[in-house]
C-alpha cells in the first residue's frame, strides 16, 4: 500500500448517520452523538481498528463519510479536536448555541 | 404567477416518487453511496457540516403567500423553525433528515415547489431580477422567459451530468439586479432599436469562485424564438467540449476563456444552425401561455403621493427612516415595492423565523396580492404595496423584528452560511457579519456612510459574492486559525467590476477597524453626494491600501 | 456485461476485437481507431460497429454513417455526461443505425440515455449485479412527462398541452 500520511495521535473517528445525517463518533461499541463518549485512539493500530470498524459500517448502509480526527484531551478527559473545523463540527454552529451538539448535551 | 397545469404537477409527483425510489435503493445497496451522491444532490439535498441540508428552489424568486406558509410548517415540523434565504434566491433548511426528505418533497409539491436541480452539475435555478414585473425602469417582465428557461431546463436529459454547475440568471430592465454578469448564462431583455422587437442580449462565461470572470456578450440580440435552441445549442458545447480533468476549471467561463469568445461563438453558431427547433418547446405559444400567467394585476388608480403615510411619516423617524431606505419606485403610481431586511442589527443574514415567514405570508397576501419576492441580497420584497398602507405593514414588522431600514447600507451584509455550517468553507462567515452589523449599528454612520455594500465568504467558492462587494470579505484558513482577506471596489450591477485585494489576510477582530480606516479615507476624500464605490473610481486604491496598511502592519 | 434496451435484457450479437487481422465470427465491434482497416477488409460482408470514446466529434463519424451497424459511444463513468450530447448530434446527423452507451451508467440514468437517443445500454457485470434489469425497465417509466421533445416517447408537455388547447377550443364550438 502506498504510504499515506498517517495522523498524529490520539484521535477519535467520526461520520455522519446515513438516514439522519447528523454526526456520530465512534465509540468503544458502536457508535454515539456525544463525543465526550468517543473512543480515542493513542496509537496507530487502534486507529487502524476504527477505519476498519468504519468502513464495515458503511459497507451496512448505517454511515457515510468517516474520517480520523486529530485530537487533544482536555482536564477531564474529553476529546478536543487540534483543528477549528472539527471544534465547529463537534460544537454546532457558533451563532447559535441553542443547536447542535452543545445544545444536546449542554456542553 | 405561474400556477401548475396538470402536466406540471404530475411531473413534480414523480419526480418525489423518484426520490423516494432512490433512497430506498441506496438503503438496499442498489446504488452505491457514490452513485447517490449526484443524485440527491441534483434533488438539493447536501451532507454538511453537522447534518443534512435541503435546498428549495425557489424559481426568480417568486414566492406566494401560501408557499411561504408551507415553508415554516416545514419547518417547525421537519427542521429547527427557522431557514435560510440563500444568494440564489433559494430557502435552505439546515436539519433535516434523510429519511424525511421525501414526506417534505411531497408537501413541497403540495403548493407547486420542488428541490429539482438546486444542486449538481446540472442548469440550477434560474434567478431572476427581484423587482420583476414592477420596476418602474422595466423593458419587459423577465419572469415569463426565466419560467420558460426553467421548463425547458428542468430534467432535461442531455444536460444533468455536465461537467460542472450550470446557472443562469434573466433580468428585464437596464439596471441589473440580478448580477448577470457572474453568471454562466447571463440573459438581458431588451428592445431592438430598430424595429422595436423585444428579444433577448446573452452574456456568456461570468462566474465568481476560485477564477473570477465578467461574463462576455455572445449574441448582441437573438429574438424571443431562437432563446431555448441557442441555450440548447451554448449548454451542447459546454457539455461536449468543457474541461472534464480539474473541477475547477470544468465551469464554461474556463471554456469561453481558454479558447476565446470568438472560437466558442462559432462553435454555437454552428451548432444551433444544425439544431431541430422543434425539438424543443421554442414555440411562442407557449411562452405567450406562460406570459398570460404574469399579466400585470389590475391595479387602482391612485394618486402620486399618500398623504396617509406622510402623516405618519411625520410623527414617526423609523417609519421615515424604513420608507427612505427600503422602499423602492414602482412603476405605478401610488404602489411600492417594500423591502423586509432579513438583516437586522446582529441577526444571521437571510435567516427568518418560521414565525417570521408566517407574518411575510400574512402581510403579502393582506397588502401584496399574495406575492413575496426573495432577493440575491437574501431580503424579502412585497412587490405591490400601496403607499397608504406602508405605515401599516412597518407596524407589524417592528413587532417581528423586521423592519430595520437597511436596504442597500452598510448592515445589509451579503454572507454565507460559512464553516458555522458548510462542509466546504474553510473559516465562519456569519459571526463577522453580526459583529459588523453591530459595529455600524447606528442609523445616523449608517446614513452618513451612505450606499455601500459589504459582501462576505466563508471560501473561495464565493456564495457570498466578495468579489463583487463593494467591500469584499473572504474568509481563509491560515496557520491554523481562520484569516480574513478584504477587498474594495466590487460592483454586482451592470457597471460590473471585482474587487481588489487590500493586504494580508487579518484576524476577525481586526477587521472591523481595518473597514473603519477604508471607510475613513472615503469619508474624508469624497466629493458631496459621491457614494463609496464612485470615490473608489475616481481615487483608485492606493489611499485605501495605505490606510489599511496601518492595521495590518500592528497585526503582523 | 449486461445489454439491454427499452423491452429489457437483449443478447451481445457483436463480437468485440482489438485488431484488424482477428475475424471473430459474425458482426465485429472495433475500436474507431480501427475503422478504415475494419472497413477494407470486413466491410462488404460483416456487419461493423465501432466504439468511439466520448471525445471524438460527430463530424469524425458522419462519414461512416452509411456502413456502421453500430456506435457505442463510452461512458468512462456515469458522471461524465458527454455522451449524451455526442448521442442526440450522432442522431440528429442522420445515423440510422444502433447507438449504444457502452460504461458504468446506472439505472437513473436509463431514460435520459433513451432520451437522447441510444437504444441500447452496456454495462459492467458488477453494476449489473447491483442493478438488474428490472430495476432498469422501472427507472425509464418513473418520470412518464418531459418539457423536452425526446427520443423514442410519445408526446412531450408541450404537445399535450396543445393537444388539451384544441380539445378546450372544439368543446367551445
Amino acid at each position: 500500500m502506498a504510504a499515506v500520511k498517517r495522523p498524529h495521535m490520539p484521535v477519535m473517528l467520526v461520520a455522519n448517520d446515513l438516514l439522519e445525517g447528523d454526526v456520530v463518533f465512534a465509540a468503544t461499541e458502536g457508535w454515539t452523538r456525544d463525543p465526550r463518549e468517543a473512543c480515542i485512539a493513542r496509537d496507530d493500530s487502534h486507529a487502524q481498528a476504527l477505519e476498519s470498524f468504519a468502513a464495515d459500517e458503511f459497507r451496512l448502509a448505517r454511515i457515510v463519510d468517516p474520517y480520523l480526527v486529530e485530537v487533544t484531551l482536555n482536564a477531564k478527559g474529553h476529546p478536543v479536536p487540534r483543528h477549528y473545523r472539527e471544534v465547529l463540527r463537534m460544537l454546532g454552529p457558533s451563532n447559535r448555541l441553542d443547536l447542535g451538539k452543545q445544545a444536546d448535551f449542554k456542553f | 404567477m405561474y400556477a401548475y397545469d396538470q402536466f406540471d404537477e404530475r411531473l413534480v409527483r414523480e419526480r418525489v416518487a423518484q426520490f423516494a425510489s432512490q433512497v430506498e435503493r441506496r438503503l438496499d445497496g442498489s446504488l452505491s453511496d457514490e452513485e447517490f451522491r449526484p443524485l440527491r444532490l441534483k434533488n438539493g439535498l447536501y451532507l454538511q457540516l453537522h447534518a443534512y441540508m435541503l435546498r428549495i428552489a425557489i424559481p426568480y424568486g417568486t414566492l406566494s403567500a401560501r408557499q411561504l406558509r408551507q415553508l415554516a410548517h416545514i419547518a417547525d415540523v421537519y427542521d429547527r423553525g427557522y431557514g435560510h434565504f440563500t444568494t440564489r434566491q433559494n430557502l435552505q433548511f439546515n436539519w433535516p433528515k434523510l429519511k424525511d426528505v421525501p414526506a417534505i418533497l411531497g408537501l413541497l409539491a403540495d403548493v407547486e415547489m420542488h428541490c429539482i436541480q438546486t444542486s449538481g452539475n446540472c442548469i440550477r435555478n434560474v434567478t431572476a431580477d427581484h423587482f420583476a414585473g414592477v420596476a418602474h425602469d422595466e423593458i419587459e417582465d423577465p419572469r415569463p422567459s426565466a419560467e420558460w428557461i426553467r421548463q425547458w431546463s428542468t430534467l432535461h436529459p442531455e444536460f444533468d451530468w455536465l461537467g460542472r454547475k450550470f446557472k443562469i440568471a434573466v433580468s428585464g430592465a437596464p439596471h441589473d439586479r440580478a448580477v448577470l454578469k457572474a453568471h454562466d448564462i447571463g440573459v438581458q431583455i431588451l428592445r431592438d432599436p430598430v424595429t422595436q422587437q423585444i428579444g433577448y442580449q446573452l452574456l456568456v462565461g461570468g462566474g465568481l469562485g476560485r477564477t473570477p470572470m465578467e461574463g462576455k456578450i455572445l449574441r448582441e440580440f437573438l429574438p424571443r424564438e431562437e432563446l431555448l435552441g441557442y441555450l440548447e445549442a451554448v449548454l451542447r458545447i459546454y457539455n461536449l467540449e468543457g474541461r472534464r480533468d480539474n473541477k475547477y476549471k470544468a465551469r464554461i467561463k474556463i471554456l469561453t476563456h481558454e479558447i476565446g469568445i470568438k472560437a466558442f461563438r462559432a462553435k454555437v453558431e454552428e451548432e444551433f444552425a444544425r439544431i431541430d427547433s422543434t425539438n424543443f418547446g421554442a414555440d411562442l405559444e407557449e411562452f405567450s401561455r406562460i406570459a398570460a400567467q404574469f399579466a400585470p394585476p389590475a391595479y387602482d388608480n391612485l394618486p402620486d403621493v399618500s398623504r396617509k403615510l406622510e402623516v405618519a411619516q411625520a410623527g414617526d423617524e423609523e417609519l421615515a427612516r424604513f420608507v427612505e431606505h427600503n422602499l423602492y419606485r414602482h412603476k405605478r403610481k401610488g404602489y411600492t415595492a417594500v423591502t423586509i431586511s432579513l438583516k437586522a442589527i446582529g441577526q444571521a443574514p437571510g435567516d427568518a423565523t418560521s414565525l417570521q415567514m408566517r407574518v411575510i405570508a400574512d402581510l403579502a397576501e393582506k397588502y401584496s396580492l399574495n406575492e413575496a419576492r426573495v432577493t440575491h441580497m437574501q431580503n424579502i420584497v412585497l412587490p405591490d404595496v400601496r403607499l397608504d398602507d406602508v405605515p401599516e405593514i412597518f407596524a407589524v414588522l417592528r413587532e417581528n423584528d423586521l423592519a430595520t431600514a437597511n436596504v442597500g447600507l452598510i448592515t445589509d451584509i451579503l454572507c454565507c452560511p460559512g464553516l458555522d455550517y458548510c462542509a466546504l468553507a474553510t473559516a465562519r462567515s456569519i459571526p463577522l457579519a453580526q459583529t459588523l452589523s453591530r459595529h455600524f449599528a447606528d442609523p445616523i454612520k449608517q446614513k452618513e456612510i451612505g450606499e455601500l455594500s459589504i459582501k462576505m465568504s466563508g471560501c473561495i467558492n464565493a456564495c457570498g459574492h466578495h468579489h463583487v462587494g463593494n467591500i469584499g470579505i473572504l474568509g481563509l484558513e491560515k496557520k491554523g486559525a481562520e484569516s480574513y482577506q478584504i477587498t474594495i471596489g466590487g460592483d454586482a450591477s451592470e457597471n460590473f467590476a471585482l474587487g481588489e485585494l487590500l493586504g494580508p489576510g487579518l484576524p476577525e477582530q481586526n477587521v472591523p477597524e481595518a473597514i473603519d480606516k477604508v471607510l475613513g479615507v472615503y469619508l474624508a476624500l469624497r466629493q458631496p453626494g459621491e457614494s463609496f464605490i464612485e470615490a473608489y473610481r475616481r481615487l483608485g486604491l492606493a489611499p485605501f491600501k495605505a490606510a489599511f496598511k496601518e492595521v495590518a502592519d500592528a497585526v503582523a | 456485461m449486461l445489454l439491454l434496451d427499452r423491452r429489457g435484457a437483449k443478447e451481445e450479437t457483436f463480437t468485440r476485437i482489438e485488431s484488424a487481422g482477428e475475424s471473430g465470427g459474425g458482426s465485429i465491434l472495433a475500436p474507431f481507431a480501427l475503422i478504415e482497416e475494419i472497413l477494407a477488409q470486413h466491410g462488404d460482408n460483416r456487419r461493423i460497429g465501432v466504439l468511439v470514446s466520448n471525445n471524438v466529434t460527430a463530424d469524425a463519424l458522419e462519414p461512416y454513417f452509411d456502413r456502421l451497424a453500430l456506435i457505442a459511444v463510452v461512458f468512462p463513468s456515469g458522471t461524465d455526461g458527454r455522451g449524451f450530447s455526442l448521442a442526440r448530434q450522432i442522431r440528429r446527423r442522420g445515423f440510422r443505425g444502433i447507438l449504444r452507451a457502452s460504461g458504468p451508467l446506472f439505472s437513473d440514468q436509463f431514460p435520459q440515455a433513451l432520451a437522447c437517443g441510444f437504444h441500447e445500454v452496456e454495462i459492467p457485470d458488477a453494476n449489473a449485479a447491483r442493478q438488474p434489469v428490472e430495476q432498469w425497465l422501472a427507472a425509464a417509466n418513473r418520470v412518464s412527462l418531459a418539457y423536452q421533445r425526446t427520443h423514442g416517447a410519445g408526446e412531450n408537455i408541450l404537445d399535450l398541452r396543445r393537444r388539451a388547447r384544441l380539445d378546450g377550443e372544439a368543446k367551445d364550438v
